[in-house]
Formats: C-alpha cells, structure tokens, sequence
C-alpha cells in the first residue's frame, strides 16, 4: 500500500462524520491552545526577568530588615524594623566597594493634584538612588542632598503617576498633595516600564527620605524598608555582600548567621527566585493544561472505537480484496493520527491568539516560542498516536469472515 | 491443478465445545473449471469457500494454490495471496458503499504492488466496461441496482488478474433476470479461461457449471 493512500482514506472518513470529527478535535485544540498559552506567558515572564537584570545592571545590592532563612520563628524579610539608616551610612563608610548607599522607605500615599488623584507607592530615598538605578530624567531634576538634610517637601513622579495625575500638563515646578501634604514636583522620572515581576516601575513618586519619614509616616528618620547599595564592579559582588552581612552581624550583635535579623540579596539571587517561581507556576500550569490534552487523547480512542464498530463490514471487504493487518492498522493509526495533527495545529494558532489576548488585556509579556510549539505538536502526534493505536491494533485484528457476516 | 486440498479438517471451538466443519475434505481443481460447491445450508461449504478464499486457515491438512503452499501462512501472507490470486463475489455486494462504482472497482489494486494511479484506472475502467458499466463508473452502489452493484463486484474481483473467482451465491440476493445476467456473465468469463468455483443454492448455477460438489455434514459427497 502507498504511503499517501491511508491519509486519503482517513480524510475521506473524517469527511463523511463533520460533527464528530470537529467535536474530536475540539478536545485537542483545547488542549494545545491551553498548553501554548501557558507556556507563552510563563517563557514570557522569564525572558522579561532576563532583561530586566540587563537592564538593571547587576552590581546592586539589597539589605533587607528580618531573616529569610528557614527553621526557627524568624519573620520573612520586611517583617521587623531592624533596619536602620546608621546601617547604611556604616557600610557606606567600612565596606570597601561600596559606591553608594541609598536607605529606602516605602509609604503608599494618595497623591491629588487639582480633581485627579492616584494612589501609588512613595518612596523615600537619597540623591544616590538615581545613581544606583541608573534612572534618568525626563523633564527637570532630581532632588538635591540639601533636600533630604532639610527634609523639604518635593517629589520626582514616574511617569504613570505624571499621565494619571497631570493629563499633558508639565509637571515640573507644580504642587501636588501626598496624603493632604503639599510637596512640590521637581522632576519626572524617564520611562522604565514594567519590573519582572509585573510592577509598573514608572508608578512611584520619590521623594527624600527624611521627609517621607517625618512627613507621611510620622516617625523620625530612622528604620528604613531597605537599602539599596551600589557596587564598582559585578565581579566583587558577592566579597561585598560578605562584607555587609558580616558588619551588620556586629552592628545588630547577632553571633550566628542563622539569628541574622537581616537579608542581604544581589540582583542575581533575586532574578534566580523570581524565574524559579514563574517556570515552576509554568510547569504546573503545563501539566493541567497536558491533561487536558489527555482528556482530548482519550475522546479520538472513544471515537476511533465506535468507527472502527461501524466499519467492521467496511475492513471485512477491504481484507477479503487483499488488505493485510497492517494496511488496516495503517488506516486507523493515520485517521487518529490526521485528527490530533488538526487539532494541534488550530490549537497552536488558537493559542497563540489567546496568549496575544493575555497579554494585552493584563499586559503580561508573553512569547510564544519555537520550542514550545514543537512540544505542543509533539504532544499532541504522540497522544494520537498513543490513543489511536489500540482502536487500530483491535481493527487488524478483526476476522475478515466475522466481518463480512457482521451487519 | 489450480488447487489442491488434502485431508482438510476444520473445527471450530465455541465456548467448551469442538464444532467439526469439515472433514477430512480433500479436493481437486484443475485450471479452468467451473465448478459448483451445493449442499444444505451448515454443511459446511462456506467453511469451505473461506478456506478457499484464504480468508481462514484449516484446523489441519495442506492447501496448495498454484503450486505454492497455502496452508501455515500468516495473515498478512494471506492477505498478499488473496489479493494477487483470488476474486471474490458475494451474495451481499460486499461494496464499499460511500465510494464509486469505479472506486470500488481499484480497491484491490490499491493493497497491491504499487501501480501508477492513471494505469489503476484505466484497468478499473476496462472491467467496468466489460460487464457493461461504462455508463455508470461514477455512480455509488444506493444508485445502481442490484444487478448492477453485482457486476461492480465482479469488474472488482476480476481487477488484480486473478488465477481463481470463488462466489458465494452470487445471484442469491437478485430477481431472476439480474441473476440470469450474471450467470451468462460467469458463463463468458469461464469460456475466457478463469477458474470459477460458486457456493450456490440455485439450480441454474449448478448446472451451469462442468462439476458440481454436493456436501452433507462437512464432508464431499
């Protein structure tokens, strides 16, 4: 038998049954549209952390205040005020490598400028913290050290807070309220775009550290949400990182790393957690989205059964004209085989629309990549492949005598 | 000789029980011969004819076909032995029903040896005009009538060149005028030198042919 005839065949018979043809397939496109999506928006969000950290520059380093160690009764990282802005002026001052330090303080705030308000995160910092970031502007300056030493009241907005707050209006030299105070805008930040992990990096407000202290939260300028420290080069990252931890330990009289009431993180450390997390959430969400697909696989065997019951007298005259238990097999395997292909490729097409859709409606970054096309499709061959297999094992096994009786 | 059977048995296991079908059935048929296989219905000569047909395999004895062992053949061989040397017509048609007459005609050719698709139809065509369907290669068996589809059947089986026709009842399920269109068919295909051999009730086909087998429990009489 010539390698095209079984196709024709299946063809012809997926043909004659439209409805259920299309009902079969429909479980595999489910199947592969989901497994694509999936796997779009999780390759999506790892690519976005990659760059990220390109963009970001890799010799940063975080303190943050609390154990994130395992074992024991330590609070996560952020969970206690062990963290001071004398920390950071210390290491700034003992730990050789070190660029810059910037303390961190964090405060949501309502921000209100004539009828439009917005709530977004303020955050207290230095001068440093442009340097560090390697944040430009877009339209006037940052503030100056003399700013922080006074604790004046001015802001530098991102760009999604000067869009929702000023409509078009230039921002520089206006009054804004940050929780009913008055600070005055300075500079917007240029546009940096989404974080890795899905923040809008342009939705923030900074302003100095003493003032978001003293200001919004009430306190003196003291415990600090995170320092922020820069490094000269990528490569002495980790001595620095050493040599915080080890400061800090006699700072805060810890004797054993597993008492550290601190966490100190490079970039590189973080990016690792947060691609682990979004290719773990990918693999799970790969599976659910496999067993669909399976699911799928188990409708073209329940199918392929009741086709093969139907045609019973059809293989009884095809093997009583010559066709041998393989030629049989052959017909069965491809016309399950042709029903997941289908399915797949319409299912790799409806994936990757819904992965555009994803991605507009919630702006996640997606990718719908080569390789996970190809497994998609591989995925999809084998299950036909698997579950049409012993409809077409049991169809060349039939006798062509009990077949021709058969009505 | 065509075919040579010796000391055929054949038993059939259904449930506990042993079914003897045939019996130590032996039987010769030179090339050429039209020979006609009666007997009461459970007699055992569709037993017979499938054994004939290679459509199953004796419980024992030797089953020579053209001077070529048949008998302890696997099934894909068989298939190869009936697609190169048999033809069969049916009592029921046995066509493909969503398919045309003419792609009916070609099933045969399409598990055999590859052939060039133009040259298929051509001999599909060439039979179809010689048992005077010519007019009707595209129509599918619900649109041709009984005599009609038969004569599809045997364009089918005679399409792969066949050295033997075997037919069960071939005018069993025809009104009297099909069915004597048919045997004059049979008539001129046997005077062309096939090998005929039919399972048959009918007393016209019987005597049509040049030997008649009369079989009672499993056994030649």
């Amino acid at each position: 038998m010539m390698a095209i005839l079984p196709l024709r065949i299946a063809l012809r018979a997926l043909r004659r049954n439209k409805v259920r043809s299309s009902l079969t397939v429909l479980g595999i496109i489910v199947g592969t549209a989901a497994l694509i999506a999936v796997m779009a928006v999780g390759q999506g969000a790892s690519v976005m952390v990659r760059e990220q950290i390109e963009s970001m520059g890799s010799n940063m380093v975080l303190v943050f205040p609390g154990s994130m160690r395992t074992g024991g009764a330590h609070s996560g990282a952020g969970g206690r005020q062990s963290l001071t802005a004398a920390d950071g002026d210390a290491i700034a001052a003992e730990c050789p490598g070190v660029v810059a330090v910037c303390p961190v303080i964090r405060s949501w705030t309502q921000v209100v400028y004539r009828d439009n308000n917005w709530r977004s995160m303020t955050q207290g910092v230095t001068p440093s913290y442009r340097e560090i970031r390697g944040w430009s502007m877009q339209g006037g300056e940052f503030f100056q050290e003399a700013d922080v030493r006074g604790a004046t009241r001015v802001c530098v907005i991102g760009g999604t807070v000067a869009d929702n707050l000023f409509a078009g209006e230039d921002p520089v030299g206006k009054v804004v309220r940050l929780n009913s105070m008055p600070f005055r805008v300075v500079g917007v930040l240029a546009r940096k775009g989404t974080a890795a992990w899905g923040q809008d990096q342009d939705d923030t407000i900074l302003a100095p550290a003493t003032t978001v202290a003293r200001v919004l939260e009430g306190s003196p300028f003291n415990s600090v949400s995170q320092l922020m420290i820069g490094v000269a080069t990528a490569e002495i990252v980790p001595d620095v990182i050493q040599d915080i931890e080890s400061l800090l330990r006699q700072r805060h009289r810890v004797r054993t790393p597993e008492d550290d009431d601190f966490t100190v993180m490079d970039l590189t450390e973080i990016t690792e957690t947060v691609t682990q997390v979004s290719r773990l959430m990918t693999v799970m969400l790969s599976v659910i989205a496999s067993i669909s697909l399976l699911v799928g696989g188990i409708g073209i065997m329940n199918i392929m059964l009741v086709s093969v019951t139907e045609r019973t007298r059809e293989i009884g005259v095809r093997m009583a004209v010559g066709a041998s238990p393989r030629d049989i097999m052959l017909q069965f395997l491809v016309e399950a085989i042709v029903l997941s292909a289908l399915g797949a490729v319409v299912g790799v097409a409806l994936g990757a629309g819904a992965a555009g859709i994803i991605s507009r409606v919630n702006n996640w970054p997606v990718l719908v990549s080569l390789s996970s096309i190809g497994l998609a499709m591989l995925f999809a061959g084998l299950i036909g492949v698997f579950f049409g297999w012993y409809p077409a094992w049991r169809a060349s096994r039939l006798n062509p005598i009990e077949c021709l009786r058969h009505e | 000789m065509l075919i040579e059977l010796e000391q055929i048995h054949k038993v059939y296991h259904v449930g506990e029980v042993d079914v003897p079908a045939l019996q130590d059935v032996s039987l010769s048929v030179a090339r050429g011969e039209f020979l006609a296989i009666t007997g009461a219905s459970g007699c055992g000569k569709s037993t017979l004819l499938n054994l004939l047909g290679c459509l199953d395999q004796p419980t024992a004895g030797r089953y020579r076909l053209d001077g070529a062992e048949v008998s302890g053949l696997s099934w894909s061989e068989l298939a190869r032995v009936r697609n190169s040397r048999i033809g069969f017509v049916f009592q029921s048609f046995n066509l493909l029903m969503r398919q045309s007459a003419l792609e009916n005609v070609e099933l045969p050719l399409v598990y055999g040896p590859p052939i060039p698709a133009p040259e298929r139809r051509g001999r599909a065509l060439e039979l179809l005009a010689r048992v005077g369907l010519a007019d009707r290669v595209h129509h599918t068996p619900v649109q041709l009538s009984g005599g009609q589809q038969q004569r599809v059947a045997i364009a089918r089986a005679l399409v792969n060149r066949p050295a033997l026709i075997l037919a069960d009842e071939p005018t069993g399920n025809l009104d009297s005028h099909s069915g004597h269109d048919i045997m004059t068919l049979f008539h001129e295909l046997h005077a062309q030198g096939l090998t005929i051999i039919a399972v048959t009730h009918s007393d016209e086909i019987a005597q049509a042919a040049q030997r008649i087998i009369r079989m009672q429990d499993g056994r030649i009489l």
